[in-house]
């Protein structure tokens, strides 16, 4: 099947539209992505035809609901190879299941003299919830450095100690887009004896994510950064371990037994879904994987590799703007800078041609620490960007390199 | 790009690469960081106070071409000065910016950025400078 982006254009209303006069080009999907009408219209039709509380319900609306929303558990399941639905706890996003992880199994297991283990490129999401547990159980925090180029230094083993008891690593940068070989990571740190939790929130949108083959104890996303809706992300874990956690928020639906001085906890997943979860919003993200199936996910992938690497030359002809990170094992996130033009001020003047990029630490301020910048400048590609957005967006940023009278200059 | 020509005035643009007073003061008694961590810009500006005038002022730091621009103008207009006008330049200055009113006395050089209270989201790259010189000037500075 070829990758017919026109078509797929179609499918996402919010592309069709002028922004400041100019044709809307949006740039930053590490963000947040679109939604096509596939997802707007599951959760519309949820809430005209299907709304009620689930769980707990013995009527039909209520039966239909509770239906739709553990159909949304089991395409979550299929789409990452969980073993068991069980596996799948749905959270408010990729921060609120690390900050799970950190509550319930950090504080709970973890001892001094341990060693939780992350990474330089991490967001502040998979750092912040490691330094609460550090402070809280008095384990040590360790890090595994970056190179020049933005990508894990090769010799990361020696990072380890036997002391290493739980390791946090982003499968994609947000930043640079480097992709980490968690394979090799999860297969070391299983042989050290620690856990490891994949932060998986650039990568399960755009390539093939298979949690069996992998083998990591927990590996998290959020679903808005995929199509679906905001306030919807998926914490996965191996059964045995969320089984000897205990629960991290505490309620209705995630009990057995309830009298006035204690109580039994439910099976999972239901022990870690206290309170009513966010249903439509899980439904929508059930619509966002048929979607992504029905393009089929290598296809994406392969697609926005190449679209990467014709950005990559295109940029090439920008002679003083530095793009971080390396062409191989990268995802289709492009960070740059200037010597002669901020990130903001770029910012500015490309959404003043109607491209929407980010600029500034992208929740990375140890990462721009390293790479010696204030901030970057940001755009990042989905499935539904193309060529000659990316033809807009270089000649756009020529156009400003002239303003700030730069284009002469050296590198 | 042409109507973001009135937030980047040609003016703007060389103050960011040309910065007046970007130098550092030995031993200035008022010296004060500001950082705004959204963004990551970050300046420290450095003045020297005799019989309640600024004798002198500086600035350090990175930051966009509007927040460079802003503490250009701006150490170059506070030298001199005492710190009542300082105070009162402010306050016509933050009136500037954040709802485009301009006031009698207003120095000519302050209105180039005054495009700057269309963009809400620029109006802490130019403030930053001035917030942290009346910090710096008051011995109040948060991070000394």
């Amino acid at each position: 099947m070829t990758f017919d982006v026109d078509k797929i254009r179609n499918d996402f209303p919010v592309l069709f539209q002028s922004s400041r006069g100019k044709p809307l080009i949006y740039l930053d999907n590490a963000a947040t992505t679109q939604r096509p009408k596939s997802v707007i219209k599951a959760v519309s039709s949820f809430y005209e035809n299907d709304n009620a509380n689930i769980h707990r319900s013995v009527y039909e609306l209520g039966e239909r609901a509770t239906i739709k929303y553990e159909d949304a558990r089991v395409k979550v399941q299929k789409f990452i190879n969980a073993e068991k639905s069980a596996s799948i706890i749905f959270t408010k996003g990729t921060t609120e299941s690390i900050n799970l992880v950190a509550y319930a199994y950090g504080r709970t297991f973890l001892k001094p003299g341990d060693e939780i283990l992350y990474s330089e490129m991490e967001h502040h999401s998979n750092i912040v919830p490691w330094q609460q547990v550090a402070e809280t159980t008095g384990c040590q925090l360790k890090y595994i450095p970056i190179t020049d180029d933005g990508t894990l230094v090769e010799d990361w083993r020696n990072y380890f100690s036997e002391k290493t008891k739980f390791v946090a690593i982003t499968h994609q940068s947000n930043v640079l887009g480097s992709i980490n070989p968690v394979k090799d990571i999860i297969t070391y740190a299983h042989d050290k004896g620690a856990k490891i939790l994949i932060d998986a929130a650039q990568s399960v949108p755009h390539m093939s994510v298979d949690v069996q083959n992998l083998g990591c104890d927990f590996l998290v996303f959020s679903g808005h950064k995929m199509l679906a809706p905001t306030g919807v992300g998926v914490l996965y874990g191996k059964t045995d371990i969320l089984n000897a956690m205990p629960p991290f928020l505490f309620g209705g639906d995630m009990i057995s037994q309830v009298g006035l001085q204690s109580s039994k906890w439910n099976d999972l997943p239901h022990k870690f879904e206290a309170g009513t979860p966010n249903i439509a919003q899980v439904i929508g993200l059930g619509a966002a994987i048929d979607y992504i199936n029905e393009l089929g996910i290598d296809s994406i992938h392969q697609y926005e590799h190449e679209l990467t690497q014709y950005a990559l030359s295109k940029f090439e002809e920008l002679d003083t703007i530095k793009v971080f990170g390396t062409r191989e094992n990268r995802g289709a996130i492009l960070s740059f800078h200037s010597e002669f033009v901020h990130p903001h001020d770029m910012a500015q003047f490309l959404d003043a041609d109607g491209i929407a990029v980010r600029a500034g630490h992208h929740c990375a301020q140890p990462l721009m620490e390293r790479l010696r910048v204030p901030a970057t400048t940001r755009a990042s590609l989905y499935f539904y960007n193309t060529r000659e957005e990316i033809d807009i967006l270089v000649n756009s940023i020529k156009n400003i390199l002239k303003i700030f009278s730069v284009e002469s200059q050296p590198k | 790009m042409e109507n973001l020509r009135e937030l980047y005035q040609q003016i703007i643009i060389e103050y960011s690469q040309k910065p007046r007073n970007f130098r550092t003061i030995e031993n200035a008694e008022h010296e004060c960081h500001g950082h705004n961590p959204l963004c990551g810009d970050d300046v420290t500006i450095y003045a020297t106070i005799e019989n309640d005038i600024v004798k002198d002022i500086s600035f350090m730091g990175s930051g966009c071409a509007i927040s460079k621009a802003s503490a250009s103008i701006m150490t170059t207009l506070v030298k001199g000065k005492s710190l009542d006008a300082v105070q009162s330049m402010f306050d016509g200055f933050h009136n500037l910016i954040t709802t485009g009113e301009t006031n009698e006395d207003m120095s000519s050089k302050l209105l180039v950025l005054g495009g700057v209270h269309k963009y809400p989201v620029r109006v802490k790259c130019a403030i930053l400078p001035w917030h942290t010189m009346m910090n710096g000037l008051k011995n109040e500075c948060p991070d000394n």
